[in-house]
């Protein structure tokens, strides 16, 4: 390194701690976000110069003389010698979602500060360093999914289940982002016309690429984005005319029943007709949203409202239930660390890169570009007043249902609001009301258009830009929702072909209807169950869900340990041992917590045994109103309990596994990981 | 201005290849580098097997949710 690069770099690590000191020493007076920004900056370029580019050289051992698998099989459509920044957008965009933006704000009841330290130090040693393993794996391997590598470097019973963990997790996420949407969408005429519409427009789109003009992305695009718009904006007309507003208006158990039918109707049409169209609007939108939230909060720079530190750090928040650790951990997934994205790295992220020594740049950059955006999401929920936040985030149950009750409420714990202000916020934005929207979608709706209004608009464009915000999260959720119905469908199909091999049939209409109306009925009945949960289903279910998605990237890192004592360099494996170790110690404790945690507001077993009690007395206990309520509320508790426990259970036997294959490849005196391609061509390490 | 038509076609480029269809001419030019005299799919075809391959679900196949 040159003493310029030198001077250089001295100067970043000095300016990070500077920004990482005053977010987290400031008391008192409100920070501005743009320390965040300048924290998390520095944060990521450190991160990737002196810890990526470690693992990458010197753990890993790239070669950039190796040749990949977009040249060795380079077949113009799936493996294809690909840019490295066109590879880095894509990369991007495929692991970018939901994840970074919800999770960050729920973080936010413990105050900016523990959410913030998470995101980037989870980034650094967990998060991008599992992306950036899986993706040298993967490309190492053809290309091949991380169940695929599972099955071939663990066994044939490991990989199996591994997949039903895929399962599991992927069931809680569609019925946990479906609420997102649920809640964002709920008594709200503008946003359903407008998310409605997208229905329709995805239709056009759809007919106009596949008949009128096919293959034509930018035009179905453009039309696509210039119709939503239109539907955004009229969205207020209707909002504001009783006689259309009725229609729109909707409780929240009729939206969910709605995106239940949406979602098996949407994931047996065919492809071109409704989800590749909508596709092309939320992954455009989604960029889009973004980079005008970068450039928003850059412009601004507003002042952080939220304090550093709230009281709920003892794990007594109305947002979501449990204490710091572990529970922080897991509500922010996406940002820190994911389990999904080892789904994408393994994807097709591995069959286009140009070669090895572009993994880090890829790997382990995308993943810190996620990470910024999952501050920019705390940034968004910080920057409206507390008392705003609280007001949005806590259900019903603890808050009622008026401006009034909620203000009086709030201000007793100690966020000082007042009835005519969440009136006012609620005008701006051009709701009827705003309390109770748990899930983040709408909290960080407020805060973008917050942020956007101060440079774009001001408060008359306020209302535009909020249900823009709700929009765009809605239109890539319910994307996800049909995609990830067709996942849950193929996977359902997979494991029941195993007794009956009928029902592999994909192509079989009836084997598919019935495998869509399964996978719609699983992730259909946690929704529902959420829905008409009293404490929000946020509450209890989010939870489930970070864990959930923390699991799957315990997994993935367990098999990056693996691979590393298999490919003999143990005296590296701490890399992956240790957040590896961090996520089985958080998302197992948790879990365990999930399960039988004497307090019954963070304890399934508990609260199902008091509200049998009840049941056995006669009494019926709030949120229920019957006693079949009561028995249904029951009934749930133990169906979370088994989920999480089954969660628990198969991360712990994949880990078993695990120590046994590396106990084997310790006494192995040479490599045994099974790698394809390499100087000779052949199986590099030649194991069995 | 050639360092601007280059990002403009990264750009096309990256956002085409986000919505899962890779770089035409390049398939064209590798099938006739690599297979000539055989056939080839035209941009429609192309675009509709890569349309269909982007949301099949087989082994290995996934779309991530987050």
């Amino acid at each position: 390194m040159s003493i310029q690069k030198k001077v250089i770099w001295a100067a970043i690590i000095v300016l990070g701690a500077v920004s990482l000191a005053i977010i987290a020493l400031m008391r008192g007076e409100p920070i501005n976000a743009a320390w965040l920004v300048v924290a998390a900056a520095c944060v990521h370029l450190v991160g990737y110069r002196f810890y990526g580019l470690f693992i990458a050289n010197k753990v890993l051992g790239v070669n950039a003389a190796r040749q990949t698998p977009a040249y060795r099989r380079n077949d113009g459509l799936d493996y294809v010698p690909t840019n490295r920044y066109v590879l880095f957008g894509h990369h991007f965009a495929a692991i970018a979602g939901a994840g970074p933006l919800v999770g960050p704000v729920l973080a936010a009841q413990m105050g900016y500060l523990p959410g913030t330290l998470w995101i980037l130090a989870g980034v650094v040693f967990a998060g991008a360093v599992q992306d950036m393993t899986v993706l040298f794996l993967s490309t190492r391997r053809d290309g091949r999914s991380l169940g695929d590598m599972i099955r071939s470097e663990m066994g044939a019973v490991a990989g199996t289940i591994a997949g039903i963990g895929v399962l599991l997790i992927c069931v809680i996420v569609l019925a946990v982002l479906a609420l997102v949407v649920v809640n964002a969408l709920k008594g709200s005429a503008w946003g359903s016309f407008t998310v409605f519409c997208t229905l329709p427009i995805a239709l056009i789109m759809g007919i106009y690429g596949r008949f009128l003009r096919p293959g034509r992305i930018a035009e179905m695009s453009i039309i696509g984005a210039v119709l939503l718009l239109a539907a955004l904006i009229y969205g207020r007309t209707v909002a504001e005319t009783p006689g259309l507003a009725v229609y729109f208006n909707l409780p929240a158990t009729t939206l969910a029943l709605i995106i239940i039918g949406y979602g098996f109707v949407a994931s047996v049409l065919p492809v071109w007709l409704l989800l590749a169209p909508r596709d092309y609007l939320s992954t455009f939108l989604k960029i889009g949203a973004i980079a005008l939230l970068a450039v928003g909060v850059i412009i601004v720079r507003p002042d952080l409202q939220m304090p550093a530190l709230t009281k709920f750090v003892d794990g007594t928040g109305p947002v979501w239930s449990g204490s710091l650790f572990p529970f922080l951990f897991i509500t922010i997934a996406c940002g820190s660390v994911s389990g999904w994205h080892s789904l994408i790295s393994s994807g097709t992220t591995p069959k286009m890169i140009e070669n090895e020594n572009q993994i880090a740049f890829i790997g382990y950059g995308g993943m810190l570009t996620e990470s910024f955006v999952a501050i920019m999401a705390m940034i968004g929920a910080s920057v409206i007043h507390p008392g705003v936040y609280f007001a949005m985030n806590s259900a019903a149950g603890l808050i009622g249902t008026t401006a009034a009750h909620a203000a009086e409420v709030v201000t007793s714990w100690g966020f000082v609001i007042t009835p005519d202000y969440l009136t006012q916020v609620a005008h701006d934005v051009g709701e009827a009301s705003i309390l109770s929207r748990a899930g983040g979608a709408p909290t960080l709706a407020v805060g973008m258009a917050t942020i956007l209004s101060g440079f774009l608009g001001g408060k008359a464009l306020m209302g535009i830009w909020y249900h823009f915000a709700i929009l765009f999260e809605a239109l890539f959720i319910l994307t996800t929702v049909d995609a990830g119905t067709r996942v849950c469908r193929f996977m359902i199909q997979d494991l029941i072909g195993n007794a009956v091999p009928a029902f592999k049939e994909t192509n079989s209409w009836s084997s598919n209807l019935i495998g869509s109306a399964l996978a719609c009925a699983l992730w259909g009945y946690l929704l529902y169950a959420g829905v008409i949960d009293p404490l929000g289903g946020i509450f209890t279910m989010w939870p489930l869900f970070g864990a959930a998605n923390q699991m799957l990237a315990a997994i993935a890192l367990t098999l990056c340990t693996v691979v590393l004592f298999k490919m003999k360099r143990e005296r590296f494996a701490w890399v992956t041992v240790a957040p590896t170790a961090w996520l089985i110690i958080c998302t197992v404790t948790a879990g365990l917590e999930k399960v039988f945690s004497p307090n019954p507001a963070v304890g399934f077993l508990s609260h199902a045994h008091k509200f049998g009690g009840a049941a056995a007395a006669g009494q019926v206990l709030a949120p229920a109103k019957t006693l079949a309520d009561m028995h249904r509320v029951i009934f749930n508790d133990y169906l979370d309990a088994t989920l999480a426990g089954l969660a628990v259970a198969i991360v712990v036997t994949v880990v078993i596994y695990a120590l046994f294959d590396i106990r084997k490849a310790l006494t192995t005196p040479k490599a045994t990981a099974m790698e394809i391609g390499g100087a000779s061509g052949a199986m590099a390490g030649g194991g069995a | 201005m050639k360092k601007i038509k280059t990002l403009w076609r990264w750009s096309a480029q990256a956002a085409r290849l986000m919505v899962g269809v890779p770089d035409y001419d390049n398939y064209v030019a590798h099938r006739k580098a690599h297979h000539p005299g055989e056939p080839f799919m035209s941009y429609v075809e192309f675009y509709r097997e890569r349309q269909n391959a982007r949301y099949a679900c087989e082994k290995g196949r996934f779309k991530g949710c987050c």
